[in-house]
Parts: structure tokens; C-alpha cells; sequence
């Protein structure tokens, strides 16, 4: 198994231009970034009235994640520490507006504005002492007060991360807690060591109906290996105490599946790898738990 | 940078009680034209700071919003049309952000601001 690239160096280093480049030309990395985005915009569960909102996208690198918000019709904010992988997202012309600023220096955005927040694969980075000044209990401080301040009350935040153990998980959840974050985790297929994906399900404010936390998928066993058709039955509960929540689905007006193949044909042009088109591609997604 | 980043972003140096808004100085800003959705802007409203987006759309030299803004006027097509050239399609792409209480400069490099803050700046390490 390669090691973990939180060990190699700090984010800023290790994502440096040749290595932010190899990230998103692999075709691998950006179906499986897709995928993870899709489903944190399923877990952040936003109103089904097809009115876009204001996201923030922490650590958003090149853009992979903020692909698919804006595919989901709504407008994003990214923020990322590495410039190289800043200066791809620039390239790629995403949609969203980013940021050169460090998660773990807390968020230096106004209270109460954002509808909601995701982060895909990046929240792990706050628990490396990587340079003498990096405490990670402050730093996750910092973000978590932070991203809580921002997002307006009753908005979630849905953070998947590939933590190194369950000291590191519980480390974050208790410092999202301590932020005045109610809600909790939710593992995705847990007995597939591969497709196991651990997302991190906030909600801010008042604990209230939404704050029950959302089922996991594959929990009993079924694997993802065809992930995208039969979905449904991958859905079982990751917590009892709560009841299953009626089946909601998102009618998102979106960007609809011509502006989504126009998009990936001038990335293609560029000489980007790009997830081939099917059947599912700018399809309508269904929200699930 | 669209001016509806602008009007989010704040200076959370240590210390500094309000942050916001950061001064523009603009070098370089371009227009870019966006779909325009008039969920969005009304969604938005309530959240925008109305004066920081004036004064922030003047120094692109665009004068044509009211200087100041209530729900009513979000009936108003002439008025969500300006609402929106302003939100989304002014573009700053060279400049500095400026901290309202330390004059700290942020700079804006190809259009992304850099907010890192230097290892003493830091609200978190009290
Ligand atoms: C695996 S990439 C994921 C990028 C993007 N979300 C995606 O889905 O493709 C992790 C990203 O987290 C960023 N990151 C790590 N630590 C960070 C921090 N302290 N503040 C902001 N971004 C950080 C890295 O620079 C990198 O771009």
C-alpha cells in the first residue's frame, strides 16, 4: 500500500505542479472525485425548490469537486492552500471563485452567509504536525469555530476525509462538536476496504429534525463495484435511533447534459482526461440516504 | 474574484475586531457574462452587505446601483439586472485586498486572493 501522502510533506509541497497535474489528469481520480462530490451533495440535503445556492468548497484543489456543484446548478466558493493546484483550477476555468488560504488558519469569512459547505478528501491534511508551528488541535479548532460561523443557521457542512485512524476521526468529530456542530458520521460501504468513504455530516445550529444523521450505503456487505446502477439497495441505516427519512429527491434544474458534454469537449480539447460520456452523464440525481 | 467573494471575505487577523470589508485596489478587472438567475440574487439578498458591494462595484467604475437597497426592489428587472452585473460579472483580476483595521495587503494574483496569513497573524494560536 503507498503511504499516506499526509506523511510525504505539508499540502502546499506535496501538491506542487507536477504533482497537482498528475491528480487531474488521471481519470481514475476525477470519476472517484466526482462520485464523492455527488454524494456530499446528497448528504448536504439543500431544499428541493431548484433555487441555487452559495457553497463553499474547502480544499478544492484543481476544481474536481467544484465540477460537479456547478453541474448541480449551484454557485461555490473553493478555497485551497497549494497554488499549483489553484493554478489548474484556473485553467480548467471552473465557475467557483477561489481562494489561496489555509483551512487550519480558520475561514476569514463573513457570518452566516453560506448555504452550505463540502469538502472532499482534504479535512485529514489539519492532523498533520507537518511543520513546528502546526498544533492540529488548534488548527482543527480554528477551522471547525470557523466554518460554523459562516454557514447559516441550519446549513449543513458534509466533509469526506480518509483519516489514518479512529483516534484521527474522533479527534476532528469531537472538535466539531466542541464548534457547535450536531450531527455525525456516516460510512459508505464499510467492509470494502477499497470503497469505504467516511463522511462527516454537520449541522449547524439547534439540533432539529435534519440533524439525525443520514443512512450510510453498503453497510450490510453489497459492494459498490457497479456503483452506478441499483443504488437503491445499497442503503441501510448507520444509526437506529433514527427513522428512515422519506426518499427525497433533488429537481435541480442544473446545467443539463448538453452543457455538461460542451464542458467536458473543451476539456478534452485541452488535453485533459475526462470521465467518458453515458447514459448518466448531467443526468438528474436522486438524493439518497 | 467576483464581487460576490468580495462582499464574503473578511480579515481574520489576530486580533482584529472587524474585518470586513476589505478595501479594493484594482489593477486589472475584466467582465465576464454569467446566466443570469433571479432565484440566485433574490436567494442572496438578505446575506449581501449592500454598501460594501456599491462602493466595491464604483472602484470597476460601476456607479449604476443604488446606493441603498430594501426586498422590494427584487421585483425589479432593471434593478436585478444591475443587482447582478455587479454580484457576478465584474471580475477583479490583479489588485490587493486591504485589512480595514492593520492595513494588511492580500494580494489578487490571477484573479485568486491570497489570504495566508503569516505564522504571527494567526487568530488560533492564543
Ligand atoms: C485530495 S485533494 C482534493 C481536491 C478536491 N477537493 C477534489 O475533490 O479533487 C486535497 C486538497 O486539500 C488541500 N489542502 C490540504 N490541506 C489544506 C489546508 N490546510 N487548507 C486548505 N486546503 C488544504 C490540498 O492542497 C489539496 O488540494
Amino acid at each position: 500500500m503507498p503511504s499516506r501522502p499526509e506523511f510525504l510533506a505539508p499540502p502546499e509541497f506535496f501538491y506542487n505542479e507536477q504533482e497537482a497535474r498528475k491528480y487531474t489528469t488521471s481519470s481514475r481520480i476525477i470519476d472517484i472525485q466526482a462520485k464523492l462530490t455527488e454524494r456530499a451533495l446528497e448528504l448536504l440535503a439543500l431544499p428541493d425548490d431548484g433555487v441555487p445556492r452559495l457553497l463553499l468548497d474547502i480544499g478544492c484543489g484543481s476544481g474536481l469537486s467544484g465540477e460537479s456543484l456547478s453541474e448541480s446548478g449551484n454557485q461555490w466558493i473553493g478555497l485551497d492552500i497549494s497554488q499549483s493546484m489553484l493554478d489548474i483550477a484556473l485553467e480548467r476555468e471552473v465557475d467557483g471563485d477561489l481562494l489561496l488560504a489555509d483551512m487550519g488558519q480558520g475561514l476569514g469569512l463573513r457570518p452566516g452567509v453560506f448555504d452550505g459547505a463540502i469538502s472532499i478528501s482534504a479535512v485529514q491534511w489539519l492532523c498533520n504536525a507537518d511543520k513546528a508551528s502546526n498544533e492540529p488541535r488548534l488548527r482543527l479548532k480554528a477551522f471547525f469555530v470557523s466554518l460554523y460561523r459562516c454557514l447559516a443557521r441550519g446549513a449543513r457542512a458534509v466533509l469526506q476525509l480518509y483519516h489514518e485512524n479512529e483516534a484521527q476521526l474522533e479527534l476532528i468529530t469531537t472538535s466539531a462538536m466542541r464548534a457547535g456542530f450536531a450531527g455525525g458520521v456516516v460510512v459508505d460501504y464499510p467492509h470494502s476496504t477499497r470503497a469505504k468513504k467516511t463522511f462527516l455530516v454537520l449541522t449547524c445550529g439547534p439540533p432539529s429534525i435534519s440533524t439525525s444523521i443520514p443512512k450510510a450505503k453498503g453497510e450490510d456487505g453489497e459492494s459498490c463495484s457497479d456503483e452506478s446502477s441499483d443504488e437503491e439497495n445499497q442503503t441501510v441505516g448507520f444509526s437506529d435511533r433514527h427513522r428512515p427519512r422519506k426518499k427525497q429527491k433533488i429537481h435541480k434544474k442544473g446545467k443539463g447534459r448538453d452543457w455538461v458534454l460542451k464542458k467536458k469537449e473543451q476539456m478534452r480539447k485541452k488535453g485533459y482526461a475526462v470521465p467518458r460520456d453515458t447514459k448518466y452523464t448531467g443526468r438528474k440525481r436522486k438524493a439518497r440516504f | 474574484m467576483r464581487l460576490l467573494t468580495h462582499n464574503m471575505l473578511s480579515s481574520n487577523i489576530k486580533g482584529v475586531s472587524n474585518g470586513f470589508p476589505l478595501r479594493l485596489e484594482v489593477e486589472k478587472f475584466i467582465e465576464k457574462e454569467v446566466e443570469f438567475n433571479a432565484d440566485f440574487l433574490r436567494n442572496m439578498f438578505p446575506k449581501i452587505e449592500w454598501k460594501a458591494l456599491v462602493d466595491a462595484a464604483k472602484t470597476l467604475g460601476y456607479a449604476d446601483l443604488p446606493e441603498e437597497a430594501d426586498p422590494s426592489l427584487l421585483d425589479s428587472d432593471d434593478f436585478l439586472k444591475k443587482y447582478h452585473h455587479a454580484l457576478l460579472e465584474l471580475h477583479v483580476e490583479e489588485g490587493v485586498l486591504i485589512c480595514p483595521e492593520t492595513g494588511r495587503k492580500f494580494p489578487v494574483n490571477k484573479g485568486v486572493p491570497n489570504m495566508l496569513l503569516h505564522e504571527d497573524e494567526g487568530f488560533w494560536r492564543l
